[in-house]
């Protein structure tokens, strides 16, 4: 046997590993799996529906008429100015990708049960192909959203753009990984306690009410204006407002904030999970 | 050649139970313990894994230290009962658990199939699921591609590649999946109990294949299977896992044999076979010894496919008798049809009681049989097999007669018997 050969193991696995080895290099070896997973949830999604792609557009419409009948004309609350569809589908459409970010990635050990435990492949591949997917969903609303626009600038509104409308993307990226960082922090507790996934399941619902989908920022005062501001998704959803609009509450310091705790959301979830991937098919 | 695993010290806890509203506790425990600096409070009380007996923690070690070397090339088989660690085993190989100590060194691409169509989504075409599936197994896009047209035709559904396989038969479902595994190009792969489904005819292909894998294209393969004859005809060596540990390594035939004297001896069924024995038959004679026996005259249930299958018999009286008479029936264990029954007179003279005599018998030309495993049934009889003394069937857990074979030709390995075909050339046309 050749001794040197033998000192060369291209891989090996124990019972230890440090937290912060993220496998990036066998990601982006399995990265055409993460095309296939996107694809097969977009194909799948509208298979034998007669509609198709168009369901993408259905649920936020629907919403915003409840929101404009609901909040905007029984409840009365200000839009900023805006008018009122296009206020509510901004924020729906920005709540609607992170949320289906947070909870799918909540689910992800149980919803992909059956093939994780049965053959290995990088786990974060999974949620990262479900903010793929979601983002495709996301895009045929954005283009629903500046359809909505365009109506309204001929039919003669007049609607300001700002210089915030760059940071657009940005944004849009702080969105997803909000919800991948804190679908993962949570699917780290639901492989054992089920509990968790309960709360999440009507919490998010409730969580809605914390950012300003249904009214704006500035209609805050004092203490509660602040409180609301620190979320995260607050910030992106009157960033977005800002540079449609040119109203909301956002700016550079709001952006530095989104940032960093957008990082730091991130790397906790990725850590966690990392660790949750090796035991969780034993305890799920 | 080199190694291409290399076990040291593995094991792998489980806890068992369910896991509520005391698992909380128990996690805050643990934690504090760990805090401390303490070991797991948990683990300390494991004790090896036993299901019929119930332990005092509900911690069982389904591995302890596990060492094991692997080298290049070949097949390796892994038996061993239900709840030995097989399953545990390929699990921490394949990375879908990882273990809770030790360490596991694997040289070059390793490939795990602990399930055929591991993520086939229904609502997808045959095509799409190769890639998907493919994807899922480790191999990249361009790989599968380059493999495309061998896979369609190893499966035989180029018809239906664009239908969705949820309208698929289950038997085109399996073949196709199998077929997307049996062309990874991995370097180590790893396959459990995949063979359990599908048509027999489908799994002496995939056996085939995957000897052509491992012979033909020198990859390792790790083979674990509770059907004993493809261990014999994959694998040259196998390791016998029981409760958790290796009991041996060795030879493949070796193996089986240590395995199947293993779960004899704890059989408690032997007895109740004994029983049912007694109550169909007269008992005026019994069969006191039966055992295969290999050229060497050594007791072996192991037959090459060009040895004569020579049984022994040895036979005890109870009563005077006319005479004696054997049958001897050889049953499939996948359908459990009788393949075939062969009858032969032992004594035509009368026997004394308390007689005892050995015979030698040979079922069969040499050759007769094709490779697999025969469940056999003997009975003794009068000489006119009108009045049964004795049956061994199996409620008496008689082992089964295995007929190995080198071939890899997987036509060769289906059907039971060889028949010979023979052809002459006609210069003239029928008319």
């Amino acid at each position: 046997m050749n001794s040197v050969s033998e000192d060369y193991w291209d891989l090996e696995i124990s019972s230890k590993q440090s937290l912060f080895d993220l496998k990036l290099r066998d990601i982006w070896r399995y990265r055409d799996l993460l095309q296939m997973f996107v694809l097969r949830d977009f194909k799948a999604f509208y298979k034998q529906t007669i509609l198709g792609p168009v369901w993408f557009f259905i649920q936020p419409l629907f919403t915003m008429g409840v929101y404009i009948f609901v909040f905007g004309n029984l409840a009365g609350l200000s839009t900023d100015g805006i008018p009122q569809p296009l206020f509510y589908l901004a924020g729906i459409i920005c709540w609607t990708y992170f949320s289906d970010c947070l909870l799918k990635t909540s689910n992800v050990f149980r919803q992909e049960g059956a093939i994780l435990g049965k053959v290995y492949f990088p786990r974060v591949i999974m949620p990262l192909s479900l903010i793929f997917s979601n983002l495709i969903r996301f895009i045929v609303q954005l283009v629903l959203f500046l359809l909505a626009i365009s109506y309204f600038v001929i039919q003669g509104t007049t609607l300001t753009l700002s210089l915030y409308l760059w940071l657009f993307p940005i944004l849009i990226l702080c969105l997803a990984l909000q919800g991948l960082g804190l679908g993962m922090i949570v699917s780290a507790l639901t492989t054992k306690y089920r509990d968790v996934a309960l709360l999440l399941g009507f919490g998010v619902q409730l969580l809605m009410y914390s950012t300003t989908v249904v009214y704006p920022l500035s209609s805050l005062n004092g203490n509660i204006q602040t409180i609301i501001g620190l979320n995260p998704i607050t910030l992106v959803i009157e960033g977005v407002r800002k540079g449609f609009f040119n109203q909301g509450l956002f700016d550079l310091y709001s952006l530095v904030y989104l940032l960093f705790s957008t990082l730091i959301v991130l790397i906790l979830g990725l850590i966690i999970f990392n660790k949750v991937e090796r035991h969780f098919v034993d305890t799920i | 050649m080199g190694l291409a695993v290399k076990v040291e010290n593995v094991s792998k806890a489980y806890q068992l139970g369910q896991f509520n509203t005391g698992a909380l506790s128990q996690d805050l425990e643990r934690w504090w313990a760990l805090v401390r600096g303490k070991e797991d409070p948990f683990l300390k009380i494991g004790e090896t894994n036993d299901r019929s007996v119930k332990g005092s923690s509900n911690i069982v070690w389904s591995l302890k230290d596990i060492n094991l070397e692997i080298e290049q090339g070949g097949a390796v088989g892994i038996i061993g009962k239900n709840g030995a660690g097989k399953s545990t085993l390929l699990k921490i190989l394949s990375r879908v658990t990882s273990p809770t100590s030790g360490i596991i060194r694997v040289k070059g691409r390793m490939a795990s199939l602990l399930e055929v169509g591991t993520g086939f989504h229904p609502e997808l075409t045959g095509r799409e699921n190769i890639f998907l599936n493919g994807a899922i197994l480790g191999m990249r896009k361009r790989e599968i591609k380059k493999q495309f047209d061998e896979i369609v035709d190893f499966a035989g559904i180029e018809r239906y590649i664009d239908t969705p396989v949820k309208r698929y038969s289950s038997g085109m479902y399996v073949r196709l999946a199998f077929a997307v595994a049996a062309h990874l190009e991995s370097e180590i792969l790893i396959v459990d109990e995949v063979l359990a489904v599908g048509d027999a005819e489908f799994q002496k292909k995939c056996l085939g294949k995957m000897g052509n894998i491992s012979r033909g294209e020198g990859k390792t393969v790790l083979f674990v299977s509770h059907n004993m004859n493809s261990v014999a005809n994959l694998c040259k060596r196998s390791i016998v896992l029981d409760r958790g540990m290796i009991s041996m390594t060795g030879d493949t035939q070796k193996a089986i044999e240590f395995y199947r004297s293993s779960s004899i001896s704890d059989n408690v069924d032997i007895d109740k076979g004994l029983m049912d024995r007694l109550k169909r038959t007269t008992g005026s004679a019994r069969i006191s010894n039966f055992c295969g026996i290999d050229l060497l005259g050594n007791e072996s249930w192991f037959f090459g496919d060009d040895e004569p299958v020579t049984l022994g018999v040895s036979i005890k009286c109870f009563d005077n008798i006319d005479g004696l008479g054997i049958y001897i029936a050889l049953e499939s264990p996948s359908s459990g049809e009788i393949v075939t029954n062969c009858k032969a007179i032992l004594s035509s003279e009368k026997l004394k009681n308390q007689s005892e005599e050995d015979f030698v018998l040979c079922v069969g030309k040499e050759g007769s049989f094709r490779p697999g495993e025969y469940n056999l049934y003997v009975a003794l009889a009068n000489p006119n097999f009108t009045k049964w003394y004795d049956v061994i069937d199996k409620n008496v857990n008689l082992p089964s007669l295995v007929i190995t074979s080198p071939k890899i030709d997987p036509h060769y390995h289906s059907g039971f018997f060889n028949v010979s075909l023979s052809v002459e050339k006609r210069n003239e046309k029928y008319s």
